[in-house]
């Protein structure tokens, strides 16, 4: 790495001080956080093991609608995974400068996200204690898994995602293992020293790392487009009607983008916030964030229109039953509003310059997008079960105190998850930010 | 897996088909009814029918036509089509719904897991799922079918053909070296139906009931157009 400039080298101690302060200094509040999540997981935990022990009855699943929210959840996190690798992987890939504050932020949650997404599909298998169905191991009967089903995709690329996104995530951490194991004492100590693979910040070790990242980040952002396209075929590829489309891989992705860095944003306003991290993550970072949103609502909207547009027109009465239950029918209340969420307020709001400069505003509108796109995603999954081609099984579905239960305490987990992150990794990249000091990407 | 082949004696496999009339069909459930005793379909209960999920491998549909006061019942018995093109086969992970070599559409309980594609991928919705684990009031439970597995929690299951009776029968004409006859084989739902409104049999036998009833003019297959191949023929009621 280069030396930086002497007038840039006294902002060295400074970005140190900064952004290890989180891991060093714990409020008070923070314990009461934990122990609130814990609360909220432990419900969830409790209401799993009742499922558990009585039976997937539990939900309020029912012919035909044999996927709920459990489904809807499932892709909702695989989704917010793509939060990390978007912003990461693709800011990293055209060089944006403004990239360097945001990146770790979105890599712990595509983590965190995926761990999630798993868990959502074990709440939803019948007989979960034989989950290990699913693994081609070598075994007395010769049985195989069927490679024909997308579920069986869907399995291997989540799994292949989740690896990807794990290296990927630890490789810009070593460097800052590395800083922490010299400078903060105490239990995590042996834990960073390990973590850190010996790194001594020579210029071959240098050389070494990022050379792997710049193999390592066009191959997630390919995976990363591969992921949410297989979870789309899990529908896509089915004889459901509104479900047999060609449009659900592209959709699917830019959907995730768009919860993705919805809920990049909300990260980046609530930790800005607690920290004091006002010096590295400005306004302009709301304002490039919110020129993202912008884009991926537009092409959202895009999509989803091309979708309904082509039923509607065809006419065809399978499909058009489900999309009148949308539009004008059973489902039209939260239709619209998930259109107001996801596509009209957004489009309102993020296309005024004063708007996107305002953080609260932004963390408002990806707030809205990410409620929005969790009712979107049940949406999708729940209409075209509803109502299958004989008419005299046409019924509903609403979840049930135990899904719901699950869904929360997830949630939860997820968010508890994040905040134990907060106290053993830097969540902005330190040695990044200093880089960026050389190459004049911070602008104090 | 080793290769399986059941072919009777002369070397022709089987296929089993069956046929509906649809004008013989009075609504009557008889066959639903039958298929409960011999299937050890589990009783749901009032609650349980009431959420939707009360289990029928065979059920009839009832659809209205015309306008009151001129106004008539429609039914329309639907049960596992045994597709020769499953679209619930394909999906299923773990192989749990399979077809066998005389073109039966089974479901291996102990190897379902429970994803539940397979119920969401039929377009004839005839896959139940167990919600919860079985059971059967007194004294109900001491008249349970001996040659039927009886389903636990979490798999699917739906209309076997009740592949019980077709291997008891294939055995027995194996036995004596001569193929299955014509009618010695029968569902439940078919041996009950008070009108004769179901047939089933040996669709490769060209002179078996079942064949030449298909080939009516009056027969047509159920969502035909969605290319499943459908072992079951409909005949289109009478004017």
């Amino acid at each position: 790495m280069t030396t930086p400039a002497p007038a840039e080298e006294h902002q060295i101690p400074k970005i140190n001080r900064d952004l290890l302060a989180p891991l060093v200094t714990t409020h008070w509040s923070y314990f009461l956080l934990v122990g609130a999540l814990a609360c909220l997981v432990a419900a969830g935990a409790g209401a799993w093991s009742y499922q558990f022990r009585t039976g997937i009855g539990r939900t309020n699943l029912h012919p035909p609608v044999f996927w709920g929210v459990y489904i809807a959840s499932f892709i909702f996190w695989v989704g917010a995974s793509h939060s990390g690798t978007f912003i990461s992987g693709v800011l990293r890939l055209t060089k944006a400068e403004w990239r360097r504050p945001i990146t770790r932020i979105a890599e712990l949650m595509t983590s965190i996200s995926l761990m999630i997404a798993t868990l959502f599909v074990f709440y939803h298998l019948g007989r979960v204690w034989r989950w290990y169905y699913l693994i081609p191991y070598p075994n007395q009967r010769e049985i195989w898994p069927n490679f024909r089903s997308p579920l069986m995709w869907d399995a291997m690329a989540v799994f292949t995602y989740a690896t990807a996104s794990t290296i990927y995530l630890y490789l810009p951490l070593i460097p800052d293992f590395a800083l922490m194991r010299d400078r903060i004492e105490g239990w995590r100590k042996p834990l960073y020293r390990a973590l850190s693979l010996g790194w001594q910040g020579t210029q071959q070790q240098w050389q070494v790392l990022e050379t792997a990242m710049r193999i390592i980040t066009p191959l997630i952002v390919m995976v990363m487009v591969s992921v949410h396209s297989i979870v789309g075929w899990d529908f896509g590829v089915s004889l459901v009607p509104a479900w047999h489309s060609t449009i659900f891989a592209p959709y699917f992705v830019v959907g995730a983008v768009h919860s993705g860095v919805g809920l990049v944003v909300i990260g980046m306003y609530v930790l800005r916030k607690i920290y004091h991290l006002e010096d590295y993550i400005g306004r302009e970072h709301f304002d490039k964030m919110g020129k993202l949103l912008l884009l991926t609502t537009l092409g959202l909207a895009y999509l989803y229109f091309a979708e309904l547009l082509t039923i509607w027109y065809g006419n065809i009465p399978d499909h058009r039953w489900v999309v009148d239950a949308l539009l004008t029918g059973a489902f039209a209340g939260p239709f619209w509003f998930m259109v107001g969420c996801i596509y009209v307020i957004p489009l309102i709001t993020l296309t005024l310059p004063a708007f996107r400069h305002w953080p609260l505003g932004v963390m408002f509108i990806g707030l809205l997008i990410n409620i929005g796109m969790y009712i979107e995603r049940v949406l999708l999954i729940v209409p075209p079960l509803a109502y299958p081609r004989l008419p005299f099984n046409w019924d509903s579905y609403a979840p049930s105190w135990v899904e719901m239960t699950i869904v929360v305490g997830s949630l939860a987990l997820a968010v508890l998850l994040y905040v134990l992150a907060v106290k053993f990794v830097p969540i902005i990249s330190i040695w990044e930010e200093k880089e960026g000091l050389v190459h004049g990407g911070r602008q104090q | 897996m080793s290769e399986h082949k059941e072919e009777p004696q002369d070397g022709r496999p089987y296929k089993w088909e069956m046929v509906i009339d649809l004008d013989r069909c009075t609504g009557c459930e008889a066959c639903v009814v039958a298929c409960h005793a011999e299937n050890n379909i589990r009783i749901s209960g009032e609650q349980e029918a009431a959420d939707g999920r009360a289990i029928n491998w065979i059920r009839i549909e009832r659809y209205w036509e015309g306008e009151y006061p001129n106004v008539k019942a429609r039914f329309m018995p639907v049960l596992c089509q045994h597709c020769g093109n499953a679209p619930c086969e394909p999906v299923c992970p773990v192989y749990a719904s399979y077809h066998t070599p005389d073109g039966l559409n089974a479901q291996v309980y102990n190897r379902c897991i429970g994803v539940r594609y397979c119920g969401n991928n039929c377009p004839y919705t005839v896959r139940q799922f167990n919600w919860f684990d079985p059971h059967w009031d007194a004294p109900l439970a001491e008249q349970l079918n001996p040659d039927v597995t009886v389903r636990q929690n979490g798999i699917m299951e739906k209309c076997t053909f009740c592949v019980q009776r077709i291997r008891q029968g294939k055995e027995q004409a194996e036995k004596e070296g001569r193929r299955v006859r014509d009618g010695e084989v029968v569902p439940a739902c078919v041996q009950s139906c008070p009108t004769s409104a179901l047939l089933f049999g040996d669709r490769n036998d060209p002179t078996s009931r079942v064949s030449q009833s298909a080939a009516s003019d009056r027969g047509f297959h159920l969502l035909e157009e969605l290319g499943t191949h459908p072992a079951i023929t409909y005949l289109k009621r009478l004017p």
